[in-house]
């Protein structure tokens, strides 16, 4: 099959997971992504060990990032260096960073230096916090951007304080918006033969993650996210959305009509919330009878009650239980990838689906500067 | 131009992976239309939270429905059906999310649909992909996060398993499928022929979590441990994480544990001096920072940190960023208004193209509102 971006060029100069988690989308999606690094260290992120785990040099963080993609090695600030880049970026369908505002212009690849080299380019940058602003110079990280924007307000349970998620959302989201933008543009393109300019910043993209909570925040006269005493799933949702520890386990529990699930459980004292309302009003309480009820009986019981019953539930699993279950087996999820020394790792593929075939690749992570030659030539740099 | 003008979306999909999709390509530029049984429209319309409404809709349907049309057909009468046939003819996009074997039963399923329009892009939405033991469980953003082992990497480690206490599964499925079919609209322009996208709930939230899993695939299997207090990310190390202070609460993101004992004047304990003891010693380390930050205000270790570059923020509520300087630069929220003249705040596209805020005043349909309209126009009578 041949996958829908083929033939075009990525020039990528951005570091660590934001932006880079879109050009690891758009190489998925078939385009040749080639990664600019500075020598030395290369993208630093080589360096940002996960739980003190190296692989083939690297850390594993690195090697999920960056599978599928080419690495060039050069110094921008070195003039002979950057021509040779420059010519790159004349023959690249898409030009893309995550520097701190100012940088890009500093190196002398900024919007307006670029479309000068390449006319009809797209340039893709994502920042922090935007770059205009009393922000715009903070390092955009995303625990600081989690932090900032609300979002740790949202987790947990009332009285726990801020949670973050515990993993690199707003980085994420900020890519998955930014490559948005960029195929948004990249279909203009062929359509109009205009190049454009995309610009996201995380703060912008963990708002509009938000979108339902701080519309609520409008919409209801500015009140405080409150988060259930227990349980607690989203502030803003009644009984029983939660997740709840079982004789065995744990298991989650979505919508469902109370003194429904009164009887299904046979828990007497949930049948006697019949009023709709008090199901957001008295979730407290609904949720601490329900905790109480669910420790009684494994995760398995339960559920072969409440799933004949249509009521939306399911068993919390780990990584090992999933990984085991037939269901996870089919999606072919783990893919194994070839680093160019012979070394193999595993790691996950492209969650999009394109005419009932997975998109997959065997190209792991580059080492840095691996396809230097190769490129100089192919490129006539 | 928007990069989007032209282009023609009719959305079967109902909730919020799918209408959330939608709502993006609506801001990028697509005309989207909603396809909704006649009468009470898509289910979303009724989940609300905090039983908020704005018209006989939710709040919530408001803020991912604003900016599309609507047609109400009823895909069980052959006439409304033959209408609805019309208009895929001459859509370029379609998207759903019924369980598997619902549109063959109509006979909207891929194969009948391109027969009808071969250059349509056709977006499946589902919980866990179209095959396999799950593919006719329910597919709900809270279960989909706990069976896919995501709940274990928030929250402390005494913590039952912690959901994000937002939609992410729905909103990243829905990010993926927009990647997914413009990637496709994209490889149309050359070929001529639309494509089957499909995306998953599961598969989607597996993706999220790519870095980690990478690392448990090839760490020997070894589950995340999350930090005893305030942990923030199950594999990277002290003093990554988020701490009381006297009058609030200090996040510290990546920080290189002696640059920020050099800034607060400690001595480094003998045991914490090498890089890897700030993992393996992370919960010690961390409760020993956090001895000292509680004794002053988070302003005095910002004071500190900031001026170094050191990766540190304060940590705040929805009142404290939408009242910030740095969140009213952004204009992030924008008012929108439906046929009624009922006005909302929300936010807006978090994506800017060639240098532009993408802002749209309309608000969400009501079902059926555009029929007359649409039936005329695609001469659907």
């Amino acid at each position: 099959m041949m996958k829908p971006l083929e033939g075009i060029v990525v020039v990528d100069f951005s570091q660590f997971l934001s932006a880079p988690s879109a050009s690891l989308r758009l190489a998925d999606l078939g385009a040749r992504v080639i990664k600019i690094e500075q020598p030395g260290m290369g993208d630093l992120s080589r360096d940002l060990f996960f739980s003190n785990i190296v692989l083939d040099g690297e850390s594993s963080m690195f090697a999920a990032v960056n599978r599928n993609k080419l690495s060039y090695k050069a110094n921008l600030k070195d003039e002979k260096e950057k021509k040779k880049v420059d010519k790159l970026i004349q023959q690249a369908d898409v030009v893309m960073h995550n520097y701190r505002p100012g940088v890009a212009e500093r190196l002398g690849i900024d919007f307006e230096s670029v479309k000068k080299m390449n006319p009809e380019i797209i340039y893709a940058e994502l920042s922090g916090y935007g770059k205009e602003g009393v922000w715009k110079d903070k390092p955009g990280l995303d625990l600081l951007l989690q932090s900032l924007s609300g979002l740790t307000q949202l987790n947990g349970n009332a009285g726990a304080g801020p949670v973050p998620i515990g993993l690199a959302v707003v980085d994420i989201l900020s890519g998955g918006h930014l490559c948005q933008g960029i195929l948004s543009c990249l279909l203009r393109k062929a359509r109009t033969g205009k190049g454009g300019r995309v610009e996201v910043s995380m703060l912008e993209s963990a708002l509009e993650y938000q979108f339902e909570s701080v519309t609520a925040f409008f919409r209801d006269g500015g009140q405080p996210t409150e988060r259930t005493k227990s349980n607690c799933a989203n502030a803003y949702l009644g009984a029983p959305y939660g997740i709840y520890e079982t004789k065995n386990g744990y298991m989650a529990l979505a919508m469902g009509q109370i003194p429904v699930l009164g009887k299904l459980l046979q828990c007497a004292p949930l049948e006697t919330y019949t009023e709709v309302s008090s199901w957001f009003h008295q979730r407290d309480e609904i949720k601490d009878i329900l905790a109480n009820h669910l420790k009684t009986k494994d995760t398995a019981d339960w559920l072969a009650v409440l799933e004949p019953a249509d009521i939306w539930c399911a068993q919390v699993m780990n990584w090992k239980t999933l990984f085991d279950t037939e269901a996870f087996k089919i999606l072919k999820m783990i893919q194994e990838v070839n680093v160019g020394d012979g070394y193999r790792y595993k790691t996950t593929r492209c969650p999009i689906t394109v005419n009932e075939t997975f998109l997959t690749s065997e190209l792991g992570m580059p080492k840095l500067g691996e396809h230097n030659a190769m490129l100089e030539k192919e490129y006539s740099l | 131009m928007k990069p989007l003008e032209g282009i023609t979306v009719l959305e079967f999909a109902q909730f919020m992976a799918g209408p959330s999709a939608g709502l993006k390509m609506a801001d990028l530029g697509a005309r989207v239309i909603k396809i909704e049984r006649p009468g009470s429209g898509e289910a979303g319309r009724k989940i609300a939270i905090k039983n908020l409404y704005i018209d006989e809709s939710s709040m919530v349907f408001h803020t991912a429905n604003r900016n599309k049309q609507s047609y109400s057909a009823d895909l069980k009468d052959p006439a409304d059906l033959e209408k609805v046939k019309k208009l895929i003819a001459q859509a370029d996009v379609m998207t759903h999310n019924f369980r598997p074997g619902v549109m063959d039963k109509i006979g909207l399923d891929y194969n009948t649909v391109s027969t009808i329009n071969p250059r349509i892009v056709y977006g499946v939405v589902s919980g866990y992909s179209a095959h396999g033991p799950w593919a006719t469980k329910p597919g709900q953003d809270l279960l989909i996060q706990s069976l896919s082992g995501f709940a274990y990497l928030t929250g402390n480690q005494n913590d039952n398993p912690t959901a994000s206490g937002l939609a992410t599964s729905d909103i990243f499925t829905g990010i993926h499928l927009v990647q997914g079919i413009m990637a496709a609209l994209y490889q149309r322009e050359k070929t001529g022929k639309g494509a089957k996208i499909e995306v998953s709930l599961l598969e989607s939230t597996l993706d999220i979590q790519f870095e980690v899993i990478t690392t448990y695939l090839n760490d020997g299997n070894q589950l995340p441990q999350r930090a005893k207090q305030g942990s923030a990310h199950a594999y990277l190390a002290a003093p990554y994480g988020i701490y009381p202070t006297s009058d609030g609460y200090l996040a510290l993101a990546l920080n290189p544990l002696d640059q920020v004992t050099k800034a607060m004047n400690l001595t480094l304990p003998e045991a914490y001096t090498t890089r890897e003891s700030w993992f393996t010693h992370r919960d010690e380390i961390m409760a020993w920072l956090a001895g000292y930050f509680k004794k002053e205000p988070t302003r005095h270790w910002l004071s500190i940190f900031e001026p170094l570059d050191l990766r540190c923020s304060d940590v705040f509520t929805y009142r404290d960023l939408l009242n910030h300087e740095a969140y009213k630069v952004l204009q992030m929220d924008q008012e929108v208004e439906t046929s009624d003249g009922i006005t909302m705040r929300t936010t807006r596209c978090p994506i800017r193209i060639d240098g532009q805020r993408i802002f749209s005043r309309k608000s969400a349909p009501k079902p059926g509102e555009d029929n007359a309209r649409i039936e005329k126009e695609f001469k659907l009578l």
